[in-house]
């Protein structure tokens, strides 16, 4: 069994950022496994710029961004193995791969950071009635066709769901000679960044339904047809409102789940509203040693924060790899209040924080002009005037030592009124 | 004037700030912006809206079939197809380099289209 100091699991952004940055921390044997064929993860099909504003100030493309990573990893020369499959990572910290050409291996680290990313819901995951025909795609899937294999998923296409993905392909779609014919959106409002409601609907006279879904889905050998409805409150279909729509194509932009097997198998303690391991300030799982990082934790709508959050696993792991870390002390539990999903990390242990942690959250709805307040017990340690909140956009609050300092065994996320 | 007011969602980065914008002339009265890109962004959207193109092209003997490219610089929005049907003549050999010209001056624009990753040989 091979030795390392630190075996990445995914070499994707956060793995890649995670492993650069315990190597800048003096961690020398080091091994990132990727399952596919190269690294860089679903940044190399992600083609359109945006990338990178926070990081390198500047609009990179997802492969562009990818590249600078994976050349500053070789430049380190830091280890990566491709087409190398994780079936097992133990509380021990040995790890089961598998790769067509080396077979079966084990190795044993001192410690392991998890960063498997996460994969798209399906159409078994919402449950649309109907035929099952060929011409149903997840965007993703639909994307990684058109992107890098060069073959186009269909003609003319209709669009479930309005998060980032499926807004993105719709203008995809349509500059590769397809016909968009529109987005459906359960919720009353999209889950994408309103820049690529302008961007990739609006500039393509691209119609966005609010409230609305498919009920059915017609087409034995290829999808002929998506049956559209209005939903109530309730998401309910309102008889009277179905429209046809003739379509060979239909992509799914349903949402992410973050893919936890192997860290369940693990044992890791995993979030049910993320889905994701709980983690602590060190970005550390339930199980010592073991650390998550990137959409595997909490589905990220910008990569800037993916790295952001892999490299502080990264310093984290390497820390603890040098027995840095502080084990005992004082800890403060993260909850959330009125109209907060989850926050990220939920547990800190105050003395591990050293000049700042960034919290990140979501919000349950739309809100405008309210604050984004943290409190522990009747002392409201934070408080941030914020002119639009949206679940499809994550919000992060900056904790200092000091802040710390004035919380007693929890702090309290939540939204208020502006006035309050 | 209300009718020379209008509601812009700024796309020069992921915030996307909701602007008002006022045009008095030539002058534009930009508010809800967070930063000072946004009335650049407003004033170029209301008299010669610009995007950057993101595409891919073929690539003979590629590590894979595509490589992504894209406009070096935003181009006009009006010429987005025809700049479509320029980028969909190419064909390029691997090796290639992050940041290689593939078209020089894109249809009199003065701006080229670049390769965005870099792409080794199949099997190398």
């Amino acid at each position: 069994m091979q030795n390392y100091d630190l075996i990445v699991v995914g070499g994707g952004p956060a793995g890649l950022a995670a492993a650069i940055e315990a190597k800048k921390n003096d961690v020398d044997s080091i091994l990132i496994i990727e399952r596919d064929r190269e690294v860089g993860g679903i940044l190399q099909q992600c083609i359109h710029n945006g990338f990178g504003l926070h990081i390198f100030k500047e609009q990179l493309t997802g492969p562009e961004y990818a590249e600078r990573f994976i050349e500053e990893a070789k430049s380190m020369n830091i280890d990566y193995v491709v087409d190398t499959m994780v079936l097992d990572v133990t509380p021990e910290k040995v790890v089961h791969v598998i790769n067509p050409k080396t077979g079966y291996q084990t190795f044993q680290a001192k410690a392991v950071i998890m960063a498997m990313g996460c994969r798209e819901r399906t159409r078994g995951a919402i449950n649309i009635p109907g035929y099952r025909p060929s011409g149903v795609y997840s965007a993703g899937t639909a994307q990684r066709y058109t992107n890098m294999e060069g073959f186009m998923p269909g003609k003319k296409v209709f669009i479930l769901g309005s998060g980032d993905i499926g807004l993105i392909m719709a203008r995809r779609m349509v500059l590769e000679g397809a016909e968009v014919l529109g987005v459906a959106e359960l919720m009353p409002f999209s889950g994408g960044l309103k820049r690529n409601i302008v961007q990739c609907l609006d500039d393509y006279n691209i119609p966005l339904l609010l409230s609305h879904t498919i009920i059915k889905i017609e087409g034995k050998d290829r999808l002929e047809k998506v049956i559209v409805a209005q939903v109530d409150e309730n998401f309910r279909p309102i008889p009277g409102t179905e429209k046809e729509y003739e379509v060979d194509t239909l992509l799914l932009s349903v949402g992410l789940i973050p893919e936890n097997e192997l860290s369940k198998k693990a044992g890791i303690k995993l979030n049910p509203v993320t889905s994701g391991p709980f983690v602590n300030e060190s970005m550390e799982t339930s199980v010592e040693g073991i650390f998550a990082c990137g959409n595997v934790v909490h589905v990220h709508d910008l990569v800037d924060f993916v790295t952001q959050e892999s490299r502080r696993a990264g310093l984290n792991a390497a820390k603890y790899i040098k027995n840095e870390k502080a084990t005992e002390g004082k800890i403060v539990e993260a909850n959330t209040g009125f109209g907060i999903t989850y926050v990220v990390p939920s547990k800190i242990l105050v003395d591990n924080v050293e000049d700042e942690l960034v919290m990140f959250m979501r919000v349950n709805n739309v809100y405008s002009n309210m604050r984004l307040e943290v409190k522990s017990g009747d002392t409201v340690i934070k408080s941030i005037k914020r002119r639009h909140l949206a679940p499809g956009e994550m919000e992060q609050v900056k904790l200092k030592p000091s802040d710390l300092a004035k919380a007693e065994g929890e702090l309290v996320f939540s939204i208020v009124g502006e006035d309050a | 004037m209300a009718d020379n007011k209008v509601e812009l969602v700024c796309i020069a980065c992921p915030v996307g700030c909701l602007m008002e914008v006022e045009q008095n002339g030539d002058e534009f009265i930009v508010t809800g912006n967070a930063c000072k890109r946004g009335p650049e962004y407003a004033k170029a959207e209301l008299t010669h809206p610009t995007r950057t193109l993101c595409t891919t092209v073929a690539i003979k003997n590629g590590f894979l079939n595509r490589v992504p490219v894209f406009t070096e610089d935003e181009i006009p929005k009006g010429l987005i197809f025809e700049a479509m049907d320029e980028i969909n003549k190419i064909v390029v050999e691997a090796p290639v380099k992050v940041r290689q010209i593939v078209i020089e001056n894109l249809l009199g624009t003065g701006i080229n289209v670049v390769t965005t990753r870099s792409m080794s040989k199949k099997n190398s």
